[in-house]
């Protein structure tokens, strides 16, 4: 279970003011849950994600994965503890192979054969034409999008949290992407968070949690959430109600 | 030859035993053992100079030399000049390198000097590494100066890596590519302490066709400093890129001065230069996997020297 309570992260802004990233964020997930987070730009969704991650270290509050408190934690130990994430905007590495990577997240010096394609083909990238390339700027950004993907798949952490998958990648990855996510829910042996705007995705969720200005907005089962978000789009904004006339 | 001899050679050429094929084994200053075939022979040289003529007969296809030079003596200063005639259409494999164990004060030096002649479309991949270590603290130092000299066709793979343990070395590296000839360069480097690391590439690109390739990775710790100059000239229909990578770590320096000279309307020539630590997200998402900082900092700087 992760329990996150009255999470508060602020940065010094420019002028020198307070800027409020999180302001006392509360959230429990279950465990084996597939929880969405979504909510408007600038919300405070990759900061949460990376501050359960420990990328970001929170001014206040806590976070408990499994009943440990891992709010000072380092990046590492969490890993350890099972947390995984996936970058918005992964890096690139020259000279590493994607082999390389993948081994590194299974943990393993090298994979057993086939290992390395079965997470990439679950990313809907062909193993036998990426396996032995270097994760550098000679790939795309939604290849290393995908590859990123494909490292918190062998993981297999119990949380695995995913920054909008969806970004950067083609229609025929996402459909496969969105077969993943399923997929690993209904394994059930990990709890699933993924940030996205995706209907498609969303739509997997037991349950949605809208970010804005930096608080839970909204919390509740897809059911209940997702009519409410989707009546927020056209209605609540009056440009574009003013162009359905 | 001893088990530290050994260490070092298997460091510098992967070698526990000797190799399949033609090679020699220089130690010390003298010749330690050589084995020659039906296709390549190796020969003292006989005009007072250290060194030896290496010939290969022309067709030889996938044979290998080894030419490894191991210096365990301190204090001593070894000078070779070592001659590569490959004969036309060849096919063949060369593994030079030096090691050096230093147990002294005095300095331990080795000079390599090779000259490559290669013949009409033979084919050539070289592989040189150079390694230093030893408790003394004499210095450990390697000046290799390489000339290539390709004919029409002819292509030359150049994988020159030193990787620890040398104090001081100025690399200096001649090509001349005759038309639809191919010379392709892989430098790695990696200094540390106090050592300093010079390495001048030159080639020149000389008949239609011809094409040129320098690839340099380097990673520069501690207080070392390490200066390449790569140079690129095309005088005819040619293509050439340099390109040079460096990671900067602690309180290292490095300068790169990559040049290109096009003497050619035809010429095609691309430079390419960066220096710069490690970039902090390649940190941060090894330490997502699971490994520490010194952990994640080792497999960035292993994959970047391959």
């Amino acid at each position: 279970m992760l329990e996150i309570s009255h999470l508060r992260f602020d940065v010094t802004a420019e002028n020198g003011g307070e800027l409020e990233i999180l302001r006392d964020v509360s959230l429990t997930v279950e465990d084996g849950k597939l929880v969405v987070i979504t909510g408007p730009n600038g919300g405070g969704k990759t900061t949460l994600a990376r501050t359960i991650m420990g990328l970001n270290q929170p001014t206040g509050g806590s976070i408990r994965w499994n009943g440990q408190d891992v709010t000072n934690l380092s990046i590492t130990d969490r890993a350890l503890a099972g947390i995984s994430y996936g970058f918005q905007q992964p890096p690139r590495f020259k000279g590493m192979k994607v082999k390389d990577l993948i081994a590194l997240a299974a943990g393993k010096e090298e994979l057993a054969p086939g290992e390395g394609c079965r997470y990439l083909t679950q990313v809907g990238l062909c193993a036998d034409d990426y396996i032995d390339r270097d994760v550098d700027a000679s790939l795309s950004g939604g290849e290393v999008k995908r590859i990123e993907i494909a490292t918190i798949l062998a993981r297999q952490a119990g949380l695995m949290i995913f920054d909008e998958p969806e970004a950067g990648i083609d229609l025929w990855s996402f459909a496969r992407l969105t077969e993943t996510f399923e997929n690993i829910h209904k394994r059930g042996d990990s709890t699933l968070l993924i940030i996205s705007h995706q209907e498609r995705i969303i739509r997997l969720a037991d349950e949605i949690v809208v970010i804005e200005g930096g608080k839970v907005a909204k919390h509740g089962p897809q059911e209940e959430i997702f009519p409410q978000i989707m009546a927020r789009t056209v209605p609540g904004c009056g440009y574009m109600r003013e162009g359905e006339r | 030859m001893d088990k530290t001899e050994w260490k070092v050679l298997k460091e510098i050429a992967e070698l526990e035993k000797v190799p399949q094929g033609a090679y020699n084994f220089r130690v010390n200053g003298k010749l330690d053992d050589r084995k020659v075939t039906a296709n390549i022979d190796i020969a003292s040289k006989t005009d007072g100079k250290p060194g030896i003529d290496i010939t290969v007969k022309p067709g030889t296809k996938g044979e290998s030399v080894h030419i490894p030079v191991v210096l365990s003596m301190t204090g001593l200063t070894d000078v070779v000049y070592n001659d590569f005639y490959i004969g036309e259409g060849a096919d063949v494999d060369i593994v030079a390198g030096c090691g050096i164990h230093n147990t002294g004060c005095e300095t331990s030096q080795h000079d390599g000097i090779h000259v490559f002649h290669i013949g009409k479309n033979a084919k050539v991949r070289y592989v040189e590494r150079h390694y230093g270590e030893g408790p003394g603290t004499g210095a450990r130092i390697l000046n290799p100066r390489t000339e290539v000299y390709l004919e029409e066709g002819a292509s030359m793979t150049m994988e020159m890596t030193q990787i620890r343990g040398v104090d001081s070395t100025i690399r200096d590296t001649v090509v001349e590519v005759a038309a639809g000839g191919e010379c392709i360069i892989n430098e790695k480097l990696m200094t540390d302490g106090e050592q300093v690391a010079e390495s001048n590439v030159e080639i020149v690109l000389k008949g239609d066709g011809a094409t040129g390739r320098v690839v340099s990775r380097s990673v520069g710790r501690g207080k070392s400093v390490q200066v390449f100059r790569p140079c690129m000239t095309g005088k005819a229909d040619c293509f050439g890129h340099v390109q040079c990578d460096s990671i900067l770590m602690d309180e290292a320096k490095i300068k790169s001065i990559p040049a290109i000279d096009a003497q050619s309307v035809d010429a095609q020539l691309i430079h390419e230069a960066a220096i710069g630590r490690i970039a902090g997200d390649q940190i941060l998402k090894l330490l997502t996997l699971g490994l520490t900082e010194e952990e994640a900092e080792e497999k960035i700087l292993e994959g970047f020297l391959n």
